[in-house]
């Protein structure tokens, strides 16, 4: 088995190989480093992208907005991952952000849960029918779980998920009365003889 | 008295680094002190008449063991080497994680002899080979078969039995990965299990030597003097492979100096030193001086930093018998003031890491915030502004700034690395090919091509959009977010230039592993010897910890 110290640095290496600086290659190796760790198929497709880049029609997305569309072309996975984690702090309060063709989204994904961390906050990530939730750079739930190679994305969706609870106040209710049930009634004696007992707060 | 950290512009130029001695800080001694009361075992020890076979050795503490497998190989003459592009080793060895079973020894024993080529696990943590000294070894079997001791001054000459090529940790070849142990208390502190492995090979190589004396003559042979033993250390080849480590691991690196500026600037705060102190300060200098004559090296630089350093040192020592007294307020602190006006930096240095022999209440707590979590700085605050990006490279690399790398002279090398190998090498960009493969370890220059970019652009636009166009100085724009939070992290000096000296960063690195015995063979590679004079693994309950100067 590779370890992921071995998986980062060639990860690295071999993205300069392809032409990316060596500030990028670091950020990729990172990443693919960061896919392997959850059990996502990072060295698969980057091995598949980088050998392939050269046939791909690939547009370089620099400035991120609301919609990102390409023509005839697909979005570098790794252009367009660096500049949406390098631009999250200004893309936090878009409702939704869209992008049509990434190439190798699967490349694209750790940016965006590196990006998860940086806000604070988690992000929904869905590639087609894949779906992926960012928790915090700490772990993804997603319904993907192949090691397969996925050569591209036509609809690309980010949806920055509010920090709110996920449950209602009622069933926050519910189980709080339960845990009250750990407590103990204080009797007299016990709140006289408790700590602060007998002083007044208004000295 | 408030003393501030020195100066980074000082501190972090090659020739200071360079000038780095070993202390209470070291790892190696920091290792001894972290694992004095683990309990120490020869598992196994199946070896045959010359000394071939399978070893293990180990230290436990609770529920937590460290195993040193060792194999013992036959080696042609002819195929015996220390540089990295060997493939054959007398000895090679890796750390398991725990107790290993026969399985585990019997995957290892194909795995590790094979080093670079061969393929770890995560229950495996370090990985080194080792070659003879022959004609050491040889006299000392030859001796003891015979029932005498060996020739001590032939020993104390060289200093040890083998000497290590490399010792791999960090993942390397499928080893386990920090992750998967960095919350362990007793690894707090850098390298710490490299040093568990090179220390436990020492006791590795004396018992192997006892044990083919004994085969060879069983009735009269005797065993290697405890003393004796306690005088060698394991000795180790070091090249370029160990200098963009330092370049690479900048909040690392931060850490080691750091904690070796707070230490002397506390110790320069001590108001009144007690005679104990004082003493001890004094002895453990006077006696160092056998250390450094103990020196060989055949490279002029080297031989004129050692002699400076001598005539330095035994200055100093005249000054504070005739002329010093501690018997006044901060005199750590007057006594580093004269320094700096009087002496050559290897002295001050080497003064520096004295100071700090008396003072463990200072120096341990330091030790433990040594290592570094790297990851937590590796995203770029893009939210940040060009002007405050330029502030900071202004601030913290005014000396770079006035570097003009138009001139030959400052551009003229390039780190690369080779391809038989993968170790790094620096190479002339004028004369060799290969320039357009540079690794990114030439941050003098980067860091000047990002100032200047930066002053075309606007000062309130913000790093995210500053990189958008800009992602070919990605790696230096990181570096600079980190230097702000940690002053040492970087070299104050252009590690491409003509004047570089790469053994200044060999000898920053091995400083603070704690390395004794410098033996420079050129400036771009070294001998060193480890743990020499360190206690035995059955002393080590009760020793000394100024064993340096003993």
């Amino acid at each position: 088995m590779k370890s992921l110290s071995e998986i980062d640095t060639v990860s690295k290496r071999s993205s300069r190989a392809a032409g990316y600086s060596w500030g990028i290659a670091e950020e990729v190796g990172k990443n693919v480093r960061l896919l392997e760790f959850f059990s996502l198929p990072g060295i698969k497709n980057l091995n598949s992208f980088l050998n392939n880049k050269k046939n791909i029609k690939l547009e370089n997305l620099s400035l991120i907005t609301e919609d990102n569309k390409t023509n005839n072309s697909q979005y570098c996975p790794v252009i367009a991952g660096v500049n949406f984690l390098d631009q999250i702090k200004s893309l936090e309060n878009l409702s939704e952000i869209n992008f049509k063709n990434i190439a190798y989204p699967i490349l694209f994904l750790p940016f965006v849960s590196r990006a998860s961390e940086i806000v604070g906050k988690r992000i929904l990530l869905k590639l087609d029918e894949k779906e992926f939730v960012m928790n915090f750079n700490n772990c993804i739930y997603s319904n993907f779980s192949k090691q397969e190679i996925v050569k591209t994305a036509e609809r690309v969706s980010i949806k920055i998920i509010k920090n709110e609870d996920s449950f209602t106040e009622t069933e926050w209710k519910e189980l709080y009365k339960l845990s009250e049930e750990t407590f103990v009634e204080e009797n007299e004696s016990l709140k006289n003889s408790g700590a602060g007992a007998g002083l007044t707060d208004n000295d | 008295m408030n003393i501030p950290l020195r100066n980074p512009n000082v501190v972090m130029k090659l020739s200071r680094l360079g000038s780095f001695h070993q202390s209470r800080l070291s790892f190696l001694r920091s290792f001894l002190k972290e694992f004095k009361d683990w309990e120490y075992k020869r598992d196994l020890f199946d070896l045959n008449e010359h000394g071939h076979g399978t070893a293990v050795f180990s230290f436990k503490k609770k529920n937590r063991v460290y195993s040193l497998i060792c194999f013992a190989n036959e080696l042609d003459e002819n195929e015996r080497s220390d540089r990295v592009i060997a493939t054959k080793w007398d000895t090679a060895f890796t750390l398991f994680d725990g107790v290993p079973t026969k399985l585990d020894i019997e995957r290892l024993k194909n795995e590790v002899p094979k080093q670079e080529i061969g393929r770890l696990s995560y229950k495996e943590l370090t990985l080194s080979r080792a070659n003879k000294s022959v004609r050491v070894f040889n006299h000392v079997v030859e001796s003891l078969s015979n029932g005498v001791q060996p020739d001590k001054e032939l020993l104390a000459k060289v200093g040890y039995l083998y000497r290590t090529t490399a010792v791999y940790g960090s993942g390397k070849f499928g080893l386990a990965d920090r992750f998967r142990i960095k919350n362990r208390e007793e690894i707090y502190g850098p390298f710490r299990l490299e040093m568990m492995l090179v220390y436990l090979v020492r006791q590795f190589t004396f018992d192997q030597v006892n044990h083919v004396a004994k085969n060879r003559n069983p009735k009269k042979a005797v065993n290697l003097d405890p003393e004796i033993c306690k005088s060698l250390g394991i000795g180790n080849s070091t090249g370029l492979g160990m200098a963009p480590f330092i370049v690479n691991h900048p909040t690392l690196l931060n850490n080691w100096i750091y904690a070796r500026e707070v230490s002397l600037k506390k110790i320069r705060e001590i108001k009144n030193v007690s005679t104990s102190e004082s003493n001890l300060f004094k002895d453990c200098l006077k006696k160092s001086i056998k250390n450094i004559t103990s020196w060989n090296t055949e490279s002029e630089y080297q031989i004129k930093k050692i002699k400076s350093l001598l005539k330095d040192l035994n200055k100093f020592i005249l000054f504070l018998d005739n002329e010093f007294s501690f018997n006044q307020e901060y005199p750590f602190n007057k006594l580093y003031e004269h320094l700096e006006v009087k002496y050559e930096e290897e002295c001050i240095e080497y003064a520096v890491s004295m100071m700090m022999e008396p003072y463990d209440n200072i120096v341990a707590p330091l030790i433990k915030e040594m290592s570094s979590e790297e990851d937590k700085y590796f995203n770029i605050p893009t939210e940040r502004t060009v002007f405050e990006l330029k502030t900071i490279l202004e601030n913290k690399y005014s000396e770079i700034l006035k570097i003009d790398f138009k001139k030959k002279e400052n551009n003229l090398n390039f780190w690369f690395i080779s391809k038989n190998k993968e170790e790094p090498r620096l190479a002339n960009r004028f004369d060799e090919n290969g320039s357009d493969l540079e690794q990114p370890l030439a941050i003098a220059r980067d860091i000047k091509k990002l100032y200047d970019t930066l002053s075309a652009a606007k000062n309130s636009s913000t790093i995210a959009i500053f990189l958008s166009n800009n992602n070919n100085l990605r790696h230096v724009i990181r570096r600079a977010f980190i230097v702000e939070k940690f002053p040492y992290s970087e070299i104050q000096d252009n590690t491409i230039g003509q004047e570089i000296v790469p053994i200044d960063m060999l000898r920053l690195k091995l400083s603070f592993f704690g390395a004794l015995k410098f033996d420079p063979r050129s400036d771009k590679w070294l001998r060193i010897c480890m743990f020499q004079g360190a206690p035995l693994p059955e002393q080590l309950k009760n020793y000394d910890e100024h064993w340096v100067y003993n």
